[in-house]
């Protein structure tokens, strides 16, 4: 791993902590380090493990919030994704420091201002990012409030916060700023927070406006899209025509005398193009493209041998999850394939199959990026969901210390997982690295977004339940394929440009994401009552396409197994699927969700449904460990049209506390439908040159016309309990909660995904 | 929406006399049934799915936005508007209350239940030809589809059209009714026997008489919603001859690779030939393939040489707003296997029509979503000229001659469009 | 020389003609509410209106915009004072990434202004061009159905069926 607190701060992070009179040491935690020293899943290292959320990461206060004569500021080092999580930790800051929410600065990642978080990403944001403000601003707060007591020689507790000054009784009273003076917050955070009072809360729990949305509906500059600095240039690339191509030869001089080409750049198997005007880069990338002649190297599978080629390729077998009878719950041990469950038991035994295709990000805005080399600092402007690990990244390509990198998030179009940001950031820096003192844009194509980003994994899924006489679990054996989940930036061979340069470094190999978050394996443990668990992983490790991170990772198809299963084993004892469930479930707040979507659903038994409609009913804990969510839903198929028609969608979810009632309803709406276009259209099509879904022809999703006739969203709040994140809760479950109501509409349970294409093919 | 072409009743034939052809005209009602009076069976059904499909009956009676079935498509004819009445089991507006006999007296002689004529845009006179048993399984097929109650729209017609006995005179002369069966199981009569009959290949294939039957030279082409239906009698003598495989792909998918994507009146076609068994369209293309001319069609006058100046706006036209899709190593030929435009059949046509309404109309999305060839239309982007400098620079990357009078064909094409 | 008009006022722009509008108006004209989605009229995240039908500023030559008025999103209102789509969206919250958002709102500007109160498949049926990736498509409905519903878009003498 690359990531490491060694390195001296870059200058411009010392620049403006020096002047807040703040100074950050990270020697002070070389000691830290050695006992903790552990990355997280977001690929940040752990210093303190005994901190709330991320302080773990970050533990000291003047890392988050800085005051000065300048006024307040919150950093965080997670960023907005299009899911208004700006707004909700702006939330949180501003009612933990009582002060209104425009009274303060909010700065995001950026890796000479801001924590290292790691990634944003598996809905670890209000978790963790969240949880570290709640907890730092409560802190600096109580330091604020004793600093002033001292001041203004009150008790503390007299003294009354409002509007962002602090009032003694007697009516003097002091700003933060004053307040702040001399008080130095360099401090470890504790273990603990003062406690805050939620009945007085302002903001949390109420659907503030977003911070972000007026640029966005009115044309403000809202996206590194619409960076446009003084003598920019723009650039694009030539990619080749599929993994593993090389360059045979392309003509360069041509192009070179393009109008408004000031440079065409060619390094082994890398293209590219820089011309004063954008539309004079496209012309000059398309002759650059239409001249070049590869030489593939590589064979591919297609969409109906891909699950079967899985099997067969270099992988690493092993458990990612046994749980005994005892209880005891052994992690990663390697073992030869699972015996049978009924081995176990002699009971009862069903199995269920289900496989998905490749899927894509599919960004409607494909992936941008924006850089400059310049007085001996790179800056890259990027929508990347980790501006740390790509500032590591490129430096290591660049083969600059990382110093001389900063990564500066802005935002671009929706990501939903790993696609090309971090890519095209790399594009930027390394052509701009090569042309000191203009800024370089660079935005892919929509062929080359869904060309080169990287995939949604191709998974097969096979489960095997045993269950006594009266349905009660007994053994639970699933195990699954898949290509890695996670091919981040662990080195700068994880970057594409790295591998197409003449002097290309290799991606390091890929490693997966151990449970309780899991991988390929996310979600694939039950949370239903089973004393006798065990997952195995097939874990291939030399894959033809490169595939990582897309939201819910292995969730959607276990999910989709896990569900598929429980409708089985409710209808093999009588049971309706509602009801079986909660007899399987101990957590009452699994049971609460449940109960609520049904009983808003109007879930019944045997509903007296006309032809070609059915409901299905669907429910997951995401990773075991974050929201709670349940579905019911009622679809429509026409077989003349070949089509599925969502009727009504109604959810039930528990996130802990909800920050942002109406954020939260946007974000598992959204799910939901993009959880519904993944499950019932969407597949990669892949063949003879690779990937072969190079536009929205050729890689269909869901349209308005598809789109659900309804969705009612019902939230359960937990005041004061842990925030859990929502972006990626409803996939799984929608996907379940489809394929069974897909199951009784047509009488045929499919679980190859998508549907629609297996349906009618 | 609008469609197609369709037979209709000139004012002439009116005036010839309703008293003279009552007699003929007249068609007594058949009593309603309760339900379908034929022993249903799931084989009956599942053939009746593919009879229907290979009939087209869901391009003008399920139209977008309406359930399966129950019409309401408005035929643009240049008479007037007929629509597409409801073909769903309803007692009230469908044929819930209709017989066999009474749904075939109507596949055959174009006769409603209650004995009222119904318009040729019907294609009864192609149906007439389809075997009691295929009629048997469509009437199966539709009479176990979910009822919907849908009346139909009124027609949009003048007075003398409304008066439907005429229509018997025109079925004097075009309807020759009774079935034609394949006479052996071959393929070619197999495909002969669809093409005649369910297919109704000719009512767009062939051009148009004054009245609006069938009268010029059997599948020599005709016109069609302002496309050319290109004549099938030729396709052995296109610039790239075409095959009984080009062929069943391109009914099959839409898209042949050497070709190009169907568009226009005849994607809801190939759409619904996806549908049906592989063989049967193989059996399409194999009779389609024997009955080629044996002369090469007389070649079209030829334009003149467009100029340099017309066709540099032409290309940076292209360069502008088709090259991202259509460029030399562009993705849609590396990554989809589409042919160069060059290729493509409208840029190869004996007239720009096609390659005109192609750029007007584009291909729309299909329905719902699925891997599909799909183009915008370019009628509210590009102007008459900018259209005319498009197609005549396309047209000079062929090997074929100029096409004449490109711009006063855009216009005339425009102004078919906005009749919509 | 080209000269074009948008939002109101002419700007000349020194271009190639058959340069698609979506790159004159971003980068000549600094506006950023027509996005790049695809370049290849797929996703409607570059809708502008021409003389008042939607198009796709990516497919649209800037020579072809002589004599017509171009608008966008800019144009319907500012952060001080936002249209009434505009402010339909930030009150129902009708944006995730918010990427689409800008050509969602011209492409339902269009039909608005031409037929007053839609039908629920109408603007469906309009909207059928735009892609969101987000799965915003509840909302943005919403918001529509909303400024649907006050009919104040619409242009009187403007009538006819949703294309
Ligand atoms: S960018 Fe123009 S339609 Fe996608
Ligand atoms: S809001 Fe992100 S694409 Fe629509």
């Amino acid at each position: 791993m690359t990531t490491d607190r060694d390195e001296p701060v870059s200058r411009s992070r010392r620049a403006f902590l020096a002047g807040g009179g703040l100074m950050v040491s990270f020697a002070l935690f070389g000691s830290l380090r050695v006992s903790a020293g552990q990355e997280n899943t977001l690929g940040a290292t752990i210093l303190n493990p005994k901190l709330p959320g991320d302080l773990k990461i970050e533990p000291m206060l003047d890392a988050w919030i800085r005051i000065d004569a300048s006024g307040v500021t919150v950093c965080s080092g997670k960023v907005e994704l299009g899911t208004g999580v700006r707004t909700a930790l702006w939330q949180v800051a501003a009612d933990q420091l009582a002060l209104p929410l425009e009274r303060f600065r909010f700065v995001t990642a950026d890796t000479a201002l801001t924590p290292d978080e790691g990634y944003t990403a598996g809905s670890h944001t209000m978790a963790d990012g969240g949880t570290a403000i709640f907890h730092a601003a409560a802190q600096v707060r109580a330091m604020l409030v004793d600093a002033a007591a001292r001041k203004l020689a009150v008790p503390p507790e007299r003294l009354v916060l409002e509007n962002g000054v602090i009032k003694a009784p007697d009516g003097r009273q002091l700003t933060y700023e004053d307040a702040a003076a001399g008080l130095d917050l360099h401090r470890m955070a504790t273990e603990t927070s003062p406690p805050s009072d939620p009945s007085a809360y302002r903001y949390i729990g109420k659907s503030v406006p977003r911070v972000d949305i007026l640029a966005k509906v009115t044309g403000g500059a809202a996206y590194v899209q619409d960076m446009r600095p003084d003598g920019m240039l723009h650039a694009r690339v030539v990619r080749p025509p599929n993994h593993g191509a090389t360059l045979v030869s392309a003509d360069v001089d041509a192009v070179s005398r393009m109008p408004g080409v000031v440079r065409v750049v060619h390094d082994g198997d890398y293209l590219a193009v820089v011309a004063r005007g954008e539309w004079q880069a496209v012309l000059a990338m398309r002759a650059l493209q239409a001249s070049a002649r590869w030489r593939q190297t590589e064979t591919f599978p297609d969409n109906a041998t891909i699950h079967d080629v899985l099997k067969t390729l270099p992988r690493l077998d092993y458990v990612t999850t046994r749980q005994g009878v005892d209880g005891e719950v052994h992690q990663a041990a390697p073992v030869a394939n699972a015996a049978p469950a009924a081995a176990s038991t002699g009971a009862r035994v069903e199995r269920v199959e289900a496989t998905k295709q490749y899927v894509l990000h599919g960004s409607i805005g494909p992936s941008c990026a924006l850089a400059v080399w310049r007085d001996g600092i790179l800056t890259v402007w990027t929508h990347s969901q980790g501006v740390f690990p790509l500032r590591a990244g490129i430096a290591g390509l660049l083969g600059l210390p990382k110093e001389q990198v900063r990564c500066v998030h802005v935002e671009g179009s929706g990501c939903y997982g790993h696609n090309g940001a971090d890519d095209v950031a790399a594009d930027a820096a390394l052509l701009a690295h090569r042309m000191p003192g203009a800024p370089i844009r660079v935005q892919w194509m929509r062929d080359q977004e869904a060309g080169w980003e990287p995939l949604g994994p191709a998974m097969e899924t096979s489960l095997e339940v045993a269950t006594d006489a009266d349905g009660a679990l007994t053994a639970w054996r699933h195990a699954l394929w898949s290509t890695p989940h996670n091919e981040r930036i662990t080195n700068p061979g994880r970057l594409l440009p790295a591998w197409l340069v003449s002097q290309s470094i290799a991606p390091s190999p890929p490693s997966p994401i151990p449970q309780p978050e899991g991988d390929a394996d996310r979600n694939a443990v039950p949370l239903y009552r089973v004393p006798d668990v065990r997952v195995d992983m097939h874990f291939v490790t030399q894959m033809p396409f490169r595939t990582s991170a897309m939201r819910s990772l292995g969730a959607h198809i276990n999910v989709v197994t896990i569900e598929a299963m429980m409708d089985r084993l409710a209808a093999a004892h009588g049971k309706d699927p509602v009801a079986y469930r909660l007899a399987q479930l101990d957590d009452p707040r699994a049971k609460a969700v449940i109960q609520r979507a049904a009983e808003a659903f109007g879930w019944t038994a045997n509903p007296a449904l006309p032809p070609n409609r059915g409901v299905g009913f669907a429910f997951a804990r995401y990773k075991n460990l974050m929201g709670y969510c349940a579905i019911a839903l009622e679809v429509e198929v026409d077989p003349d049209r070949r089509a599925v028609r969502v009727d009504r969608v109604v959810t039930a979810v528990d996130c802990g506390q909800i920050v942002n009632p109406d954020g939260l309803t946007n974000q598992i709406e959204g799910g939901i439908v993009q959880s519904s276009s993944w499950t019932l259209y969407e597949q990669v099509r892949i063949g003879a040159v690779g990937v072969e879904s190079v536009d929205w022809q050729s890689y269909p999703i869901l349209r308005f016309p598809q789109v659900p006739a309804r969705i009612d969203v019902h939230m359960i709040d937990q005041p004061g309990m842990p925030f859990l994140g929502a972006a990626e809760i409803a996939q799984g479950p929608t996907a379940a909660a489809l394929v069974s109501a897909v199951a009784q509409a047509t009488g045929r349970r499919l679980l190859r995904l998508p549907l629609v294409p297996h349906l009618w093919p | 929406m609008r469609w197609r072409r369709t037979g209709y009743v000139a004012g002439a034939v009116l005036l010839a006399g309703v008293i003279v052809f009552a007699a003929i005209a007249w068609q007594p009602a058949i009593p309603p049934v309760k339900s379908p009076d034929i022993a249903i069976t799931p084989e009956l059904v599942s053939k009746g799915r593919t009879v229907v499909a290979l009939g087209d009956c869901a391009v003008c009676h399920s139209p977008e936005g309406h359930p399966a079935f129950s019409g309401g498509l408005g035929l643009r004819t240049p008479f007037g508007v007929i629509y597409t009445t409801n073909i769903t089991p309803d007692v009230e507006t469908g044929i819930g209350a209709w017989s066999l006999d009474a749904f075939m007296r109507a596949m055959r002689h174009g006769v409603s239940r209650d004995g009222h004529l119904l318009y040729p845009a019907f294609p009864y006179i192609h149906y007439t030809k389809v075997t009691d048993d295929d009629l048997r399984a469509a009437y199966a097929y539709l009479m176990t589809q979910p009822a919907v109650h849908a009346p139909a729209p009124r027609n949009d017609l003048p007075l003398p059209l409304r008066f439907r006995p005429a229509l018997a005179v025109w079925n004097l002369l075009y309807l020759r009714p009774g079935a034609a069966p394949a006479l052996d199981a071959s393929p070619r009569e197999r495909g002969r026997y669809l093409v005649e009959g369910l297919g109704h290949c000719s009512s767009c294939h062939t051009a148009l008489g004054i009245i609006g039957g069938e009268s010029g030279r059997y599948l020599g082409g005709g016109d069609v919603d302002g496309w050319h239906a290109p004549a099938l009698d030729v396709l052995a003598h296109a610039p790239r001859p075409w095959t009984v495989e080009q062929l069943s792909a391109y009914l099959t998918t839409g898209l042949a690779s050497e070709h190009g994507a169907s568009a226009g009146p005849m994607r809801p076609v190939t759409d619904n030939l996806g549908d049906v068994p592989p063989e049967d369209v193989h059996a399409i293309a194999t009779y389609l393939m024997t009955i080629q001319t044996s002369q090469p069609p007389t070649a079209p006058k030829a334009g003149a040489v467009a100029d340099a100046s017309q066709l540099a706006r032409g290309h940076a036209l292209f360069d502008g707003v088709c090259a991202t899709c259509h460029g030399d190593g562009g993705p849609m030929e590396t990554q989809l296997g589409r042919p160069p435009l060059a290729a493509s059949s409208a840029l190869q046509g004996p007239t720009p029509r096609n390659a005109i309404m192609m750029v007007l109309q584009g291909i729309p999305w299909p329905s719902h979503p699925k891997p599909t060839a799909y183009m915008p239309a370019f009628a509210d982007n590009l102007t008459d000229d900018q259209i005319a400098d498009l197609v005549v620079y396309l047209r000079s990357t062929t090997s074929q001659p100029p096409w004449p009078d490109v711009r006063d064909e855009v216009r005339r094409a425009r102004k078919d469009l906005s009749h919509d | 020389m080209i000269e074009l008009t948008v939002n109101g006022a002419t700007h000349r722009v020194d271009v190639d003609p058959a340069t698609p509008l979506l790159y004159v108006l971003r980068n000549e004209l600094a506006l950023n509410g027509a996005k790049f989605g695809c370049g290849m009229g797929q996703c409607g995240a570059c809708t502008v209106l021409v003389d008042d039908r939607p198009v796709f500023s990516c497919l649209y030559p800037v020579s072809s915009t002589a004599g017509r008025r171009v608008r966008t999103v800019e144009g319907f209102g500012t952060p001080e004072k936002p249209g009434p789509l505009q402010q339909a969206f930030i009150d129902r919250q009708a944006v995730q990434c918010g990427y689409c958002i800008a050509g969602m709102i011209v492409r339902a500007q269009a039909l608005l202004e031409r037929v007053a109160h839609p039908t629920e498949q109408q603007i469906r049926e309009h909207m059928n061009p735009n892609l969101c990736r987000c799965g915003t498509h509840m909302r943005i409905l919403d918001a529509i159905r909303a400024v649907a519903a006050t009919g104040e878009l619409h242009r009187a003498g403007e009538k006819g069926p949703a294309s």
